[in-house]
């Protein structure tokens, strides 16, 4: 515990360091306007930024995009509420009861509601983390390449399990993200493998980024051109007076939502640590219930404040709770994290549990920043509510090209091939169509972020145990992950079984 | 086209890049190999191998029509969408081709040229100064900054004095 608390301090000493300083509150401001910003979300945010961030040492480095990933949990809720538009996909509960508080004139109350909540659930959800993080690491110490695949085994099959997408959807997702981490060379004979269509560009392999860009930069962004030519670009965007005598008397009035934001960060954090679920899922699951435990569920819908507190805590919990198996296990919680985590490798960090061993100024760094960045984002969203909804304002015609040029530009940095330009835009179309078509596409990246640490796991557990698979049952910690993760991969069969067995009992009632 | 042929016709290309990545995998052992483990072509050959029977489940749904797309009979992208996602996909797509020819700070003035003025129809001053003021920015924040160097093509040359200057 007490140590604990000295490597927390350690962090803070990190924190604020004027350079890292900086980066957390123009991250922060950063994360905001993105998260604000129809159709972007932390996840594009953090993807099409991340080449900037080779400027600055890994610890700078994560903690401005820790910082953009907070930021963009609160700023999610600005558009919700004013423009009744999820600013991501994190805020659409947020829209229930956010938008109608915005058409009765209490745009500020439900503004500065969700700002709290946040601000809440952030902080619930750090406290958590800071003091579940380091012995869960401390377990994972032991873990070898049998648990480390097993690990790698449990985050896909969440997925199929507890993703709700189709299911045959889902595996090829995960596979071709996989397959996709295997072009370039074989790690261990050294020889060329899978150089598609024998185009060397090919023999570098497929960079995380190149894909991670090519869907939430460019595919999103075709998304967004297309969601824009159907609406007609139509504006129904709220007035909001915020003044400080408002700002008082709304913060009054928050005490009583105190049950369901404390209520919604718990929930919030534990379904975003698993890596299927994550922030929108765990936003609307603590909706439904503040609406249960609520003495007027009536409200629900029409405008109560719970509503919007509830899961903008949870959002905030959950982005916190998916770093925990990010940074004690080096499996990613969320799509956002598994960027983080390329980011990592990128920086040249090995990530799991050593990193809180050989890099722990790193990770404190991290942790007392996501403890700073929650109050700065707090602050700035406050003060600078009438200029976020200024920002709302702005065409989309003016930030698109803005966003494709960092796209263009963050394709080619990392390995400065214009052949990765290339690969880049032909994901950004197929994933685009792919998604019209219901492929869930965050599998997929969260594979070729783990796929180059899990082909060695499998490797060398097999080489271990002269190729018996039954390594992955026997051993004490691989063993129950294993058996759980196959139970969440036959789920989705099992339910299908359990309804077609019902079936024929209701009917012959 | 509707949906429900789009479905269709992504689940047999998908399924064919499927084997193509299967056989790919094969150039390299996919069996066990004495002292060294499995071979390199193992692990993505049966994962190639999971995608296919995933596309071959996609297919299945699709002939005994399950599930909301395999049913849907919407156009799959509509007309008026089609042009403004086609206008977009392709300026990108000759901006990147430009690269290699009049490099970065050729093609990128012209993208946002084309997309500021004639798909935003802005004001030509509005579209003059993002124009100018981000290939600066970005000139200034990669190529000095993170001395990234982004691809000229033949303006290569009229860079030389700047490089001077900054290096």
């Amino acid at each position: 515990m007490l140590e604990i608390l000295g490597l927390l301090l350690q962090g803070f000493a990190i924190v604020f360091e004027p350079q890292n300083l900086l980066l957390i509150i123009g991250g922060c401001a950063l994360g905001l306007f993105i998260g604000a910003m129809p159709g972007l979300g932390s996840v594009n945010g953090v993807a099409i930024l991340l080449p900037l961030t080779f400027l600055v040492p890994p610890t700078g480095a994560i903690i401005f995009l820790a910082a953009i990933y907070y930021g963009a949990m609160y700023g999610g809720a600005i558009s919700s509420i004013m423009l009744g538009i999820p600013g991501a996909s994190t805020a659409v509960a947020t829209t229930f009861d956010g938008r109608p508080l915005a058409k009765q004139g209490m745009a500020d109350k439900a503004l500065i509601g969700a700002a709290v909540a946040s601000f809440v659930g952030g902080t619930i959800s750090v406290l958590l983390f800071t003091f579940f993080a380091p012995p869960l690491a401390h377990v994972a110490l032991v873990f070898g390449a049998p648990e480390e695949f097993a690990l790698m085994m449990l985050a896909f099959a969440t997925f199929v399990g507890l993703g709700g997408d189709d299911i045959f959807k889902t595996l090829f997702s995960i596979c071709i993200g996989l397959v996709l981490s295997a072009v370039g060379f074989d790690i261990i004979s050294g020889e060329p493998r899978l150089v598609l269509w024998d185009i060397t560009g090919f023999l570098h392999g497929v960079n995380f980024l190149v894909l991670a860009i090519g869907i939430y930069g460019i595919g999103e962004m075709l998304w967004t051109v297309e969601e824009h030519a159907l609406g007609g670009g139509k504006s129904m965007l709220s007035d909001a007076t915020v003044s400080v005598k408002r700002t008082v008397a709304a913060l009054k009035e928050l005490v009583v939502t105190w049950k369901s934001t404390v209520l919604g960060s718990l929930l919030g954090y534990f379904v975003g640590i698993l890596p299927a679920a994550g922030a929108t899922p765990g936003s609307l699951m603590a909706y439904g219930l503040a609406k249960q435990i609520s003495k007027e569920p009536d409200k629900f819908g029409n405008g109560a404040i719970e509503g919007v507190c509830a899961p903008e805590a949870a959002n905030n919990a959950a982005s916190t709770g998916s770093m925990l198996p990010m940074l004690t296990l080096g499996i990613p919680g969320s799509p956002t994290t598994a960027i983080l985590l390329g980011g990592m490798v990128i920086w040249g960090l090995e990530p799991g549990p050593r990193l809180f061993v050989d890099h722990s100024e790193f990770v404190w760094g991290l942790i007392a920043s996501l403890y700073a960045a929650n109050l700065f984002t707090l602050l700035i969203n406050i003060a600078f509510i009438p200029v976020f909804i200024k920002v709302l304002k702005t065409p989309f015609t003016i930030l698109a090209p803005i966003i494709f040029t960092l796209c263009l530009i963050g394709g080619y940095a990392p390995t400065q091939d214009l052949h990765d330009v290339w690969l880049m835009i032909v994901f950004g179309i197929v994933g685009y169509l792919m998604r019209k078509l219901d492929y869930p596409l965050a599998p997929a990246v969260l594979a070729i972020v783990l796929g180059p640490l899990a082909e060695p796991a499998l490797r060398q557990s097999l080489i271990i145990s002269d190729g018996e698979f039954s390594i992955f049952f026997t051993r004490a910690y691989a063993g129950p992950i294993m058996v759980i993760a196959i139970i969440l991969l036959f789920l989705p069969l099992f339910k299908i079984i359990f309804d077609k067995l019902r079936k024929p009992s209701t009917a012959e009632q | 086209m509707t949906v429900r042929t789009a479905e269709l016709l992504m689940a047999l290309l998908m399924g064919a890049f499927s084997i193509y990545l299967m056989v790919k995998s094969a150039e390299l052992p996919i069996g066990w190999i004495d002292e060294e483990g499995p071979g390199g072509g193992t692990w993505p050959f049966w994962l190639a191998t999971i995608m296919l029977l995933s596309c071959g489940g996609i297919l299945f749904n699709w002939f005994r029509k399950h599930g909301s797309i395999a049913t849907s009979t919407r156009t799959y992208i509509e007309a008026h969408v089609l042009g403004d996602v086609a206008a977009v996909a392709g300026s990108l797509i000759i901006t990147v081709a430009l690269f290699s020819f009049i490099g970065i700070y050729g093609a990128l003035p012209l993208f946002l040229i084309f997309y500021l003025r004639f798909l935003g129809k802005h004001s030509w001053s509005l579209t003059a100064t993002l124009t100018v003021l981000i290939p600066v920015v970005i000139f200034y924040f990669f190529e000095i900054t993170l001395k990234i160097i982004l691809p000229k093509g033949i303006t290569e040359p009229l860079f030389i004095p700047l490089y001077k200057i900054f290096f």
